[in-house]
């Protein structure tokens, strides 16, 4: 990449614009998994009894759900940043190559 | 009741370290079993059927872009499921599925901590990897620094990660091919070892991913025919499937609640610390992201990964469970002591027998065996690579190599690395090998991944930084590991651990980034200025892929 076309990425609002939104995406969805997990670890390591107690008066218990949620919710979470980068993240992405071309 | 509670030596399960179960799971002494003629026929099917493609993969790989990354040809979905392979090792299948039948709830606190980290790597890694580099994580560390010393440190770090890696699944494999086929240590070993070579010089990173891809899909429909015969045999409903382990298992209810996995907050915070961040500093996993197109296709592999590694995960609680009434109660699967034959680790093994017969036991045989040989393959590619790509070319040749020369060095240290696998494998074959994982996911989290990530994400990074830093994070994970419970007790015998924790790396990786920063900003050099003006550039190629390695035309 040259100094001319640096200099064209770099002061175009679009590629702010995709900085900023592809930053604070991928900030925000690391801090949901990274307050999930290690909720999760932190509510074994001091209330392991919560995780214990039976669901609906059978032997299934909050646990089950819960793990299950949490190994749900990294896909889930996944889908959500693929989503929005392989489409309005890569349309923006796009237009700050080809105008970084002309 | 005795029969749930396999004396230690012959699992290892309870012993080891938590990680011991993501690779190698089976340790100590191991019985040779009864020849299993219908494992081997359809392990050679395998053999001769991967022995194909590697044929096919040979033809096309000719560039060095063709044999250390596919061309870049690989789609997000073939990715997905190859990176998904390289993470669903025969270990994890086994030690998952025996952790879950032994403690029930704990197993499933387990694989949740292996599976939360690849978010992380889509969110924060993935993308600019593919957009910085082309071959090696090395290629992106050393973007904007200077090459030598941050090549010798990534080449050290994975060259270190990938041998403890390759002995713990080398030996894995020859005590699990022991028991599943009923043949010697020693020649297991050795074609396993073989094989990989033959793979991987050959046929490179095609045919690497294709033996992963292959081995990734019979082993998730091999685990979902197990789970749905579970699911049937209790009427299809959790409670019912539940209510039938509570019934039989000595600990009754309490496997439906957490145990003692996670009783120290500090170990299990470093411990969820090295399975999240360590993933992301694993070299052959971070190199599968460069066998993809673009970032788009980066970011997809790592989507379908997720799922598939979730899925495969849920299976393994289900087996697990299903295990507990289905094996642990049928006298056929007990010795006369009443445990279960070949310890706890075969539950999943005697389940495929319990559920499909004799046939469909010899097929989960095969696949535990595909398995090993897919991982190693991966494993012994990303270390040629780190050799080939990043010491000969870029070190010893100053980046003016010879493409075709490039080629020789890697698939001569290609060989070398199977036959030092091979005698590895044997040498460490009574050894308690349970801390090697370990110690290579924390090598990982704080050696490889803090360098990585500050190349990425911090402007002041200086070259004595990252290599001073880096270097720190690896010697303390080592050293840590080495005085702690793990090896100081376990393998050293001593009375107590002169450091308290099972996992360093809220520790090493603390000083890694610590010192990683002090160097870089105590670093007033002329050449370090130099480095601060290159991030710009760095920045907008991560961001935009402008400039970025494309895929090769063919």
């Amino acid at each position: 990449m040259n100094e001319e076309v640096l200099k064209r990425v770099q002061s175009n609002p679009k590629f702010l614009e995709l900085v900023h939104k592809k930053t604070s995406l991928g900030w925000t969805l690391t801090l949901v998994m990274l307050a999930i997990y290690y909720g999760f670890i932190l509510l074994l390591a001091f209330s392991p009894a919560t995780l214990g107690t039976p669901l609906g008066g059978g032997v299934m218990t909050v646990g089950i759900p819960v793990g299950v949620l949490i190994i749900v919710s990294a896909f889930v979470l996944t889908g959500v940043y693929v989503r929005r980068a392989n489409t309005e993240f890569d349309r923006l992405n796009q237009q700050i190559v080809e105008e970084a071309k002309q | 009741m005795k029969r749930w509670h396999t004396p230690l030596a012959a699992t290892g399960l309870a012993l080891a370290p938590a990680f011991a179960l993501a690779a190698g799971a089976i340790e100590g002494e191991v019985k040779q079993a009864a020849t299993n003629w219908h494992a081997i026929i359809m392990f050679f099917l395998f053999v001769a059927f991967t022995l194909g493609i590697t044929y096919w993969a040979a033809r096309r790989t000719k560039s060095a872009s063709d044999f250390y990354a596919a061309g870049g040809g690989i789609s997000g979905f073939q990715n997905g499921l190859a990176i998904a392979g390289d993470y669903m090792s025969a270990a994890s299948f086994l030690g998952i599925s025996a952790m879950v039948f032994d403690k029930g709830y704990d197993g499933l606190i387990y694989s949740i901590g292996f599976l939360v980290g690849w978010p992380v790597i889509l969110f924060l890694v993935a993308e600019r990897l593919r957009n910085l580099g082309k071959y090696t994580f090395a290629d992106v560390a050393s973007y904007r620094l200077k090459q030598t010393p941050v090549r010798i440190f990534a080449a050290t770090g994975t060259l270190v990660v990938v041998a403890l890696y390759l002995i713990a699944q080398m030996v894995g494999a020859g005590k699990l091919i022991q028991l599943l086929f009923g043949m010697n240590y020693t020649s297991a070993v050795v074609i396993v070892g073989v094989l990989m070579v033959l793979y991987v010089m050959f046929g490179g990173m095609l045919a690497t991913t294709w033996v992963q891809i292959i081995k990734a899909v019979i082993l998730l429909s091999g685990a979902s025919f197990m789970a749905i015969m579970v699911m049937q045999s209790a009427g299809f409903s959790f409670e019912g499937m539940f209510a039938k382990a509570v019934e039989v298992h000595p600990k009754a209810s309490e496997i439906m609640a957490p145990g003692g996995l996670v009783s120290n907050p500090i170990d299990a915070i470093s411990l969820g610390l090295a399975l999240m961040f360590g993933t992301a500093g694993l070299p052959h996993i971070l190199m599968r992201f460069f066998t993809v197109a673009d970032a788009r296709e980066a970011r997809k592999s790592v989507f379908y990964a997720t799922g598939f590694i979730g899925y495969f995960y849920i299976l393994t609680f289900i087996i697990g469970f299903g295990a507990i009434y289905l094996v642990g109660t049928n006298p056929s699967f007990l010795d006369p002591d009443g445990k279960i034959i070949g310890g706890n680790n075969m539950v999943a093994v005697h389940l495929a027998n319990a559920v499909g017969g004799d046939l469909f036991l010899g097929f989960i045989s095969a696949v535990a065996f595909a398995t090993i040989l897919a991982v190693v393959a991966g494993l012994t590619l990303s270390g040629a690579s780190a050799v080939s790509h990043d010491l000969y070319a870029s070190v010893i040749k100053k980046g003016k190599a010879n493409e075709a020369d490039e080629i020789r060095v890697s698939k001569l240290t290609t060989l070398a690395l199977g036959v030092i696998a091979i005698l590895l494998g044997i040498i460490f074959e009574k050894q308690n090998i349970a801390f090697m994982v370990g110690l290579a996911f924390s090598i990982a989290a704080s050696a490889n991944f803090p360098v990585l990530f500050l190349s990425m994400f911090w402007k002041g990074l200086t070259t004595r930084g990252a290599v001073l830093g880096g270097f720190i994070g690896l010697a303390s994970a080592v050293v840590l590991i080495v005085i702690g419970p793990t090896v100081w007790v376990d393998v050293l015998h001593n009375e107590a651990a002169l450091f308290p924790y099972k996992n360093p790396a809220i520790f090493s990786m603390t000083l890694a980034f610590v010192f990683t920063w002090l160097f870089s900003v105590l670093d007033s050099s002329r050449q370090a200025s130099d480095e601060k003006a290159k991030f710009e550039a760095q920045f907008v190629r991560s961001m935009t892929g402008i400039g970025a390695s494309g895929a090769s035309k063919h």
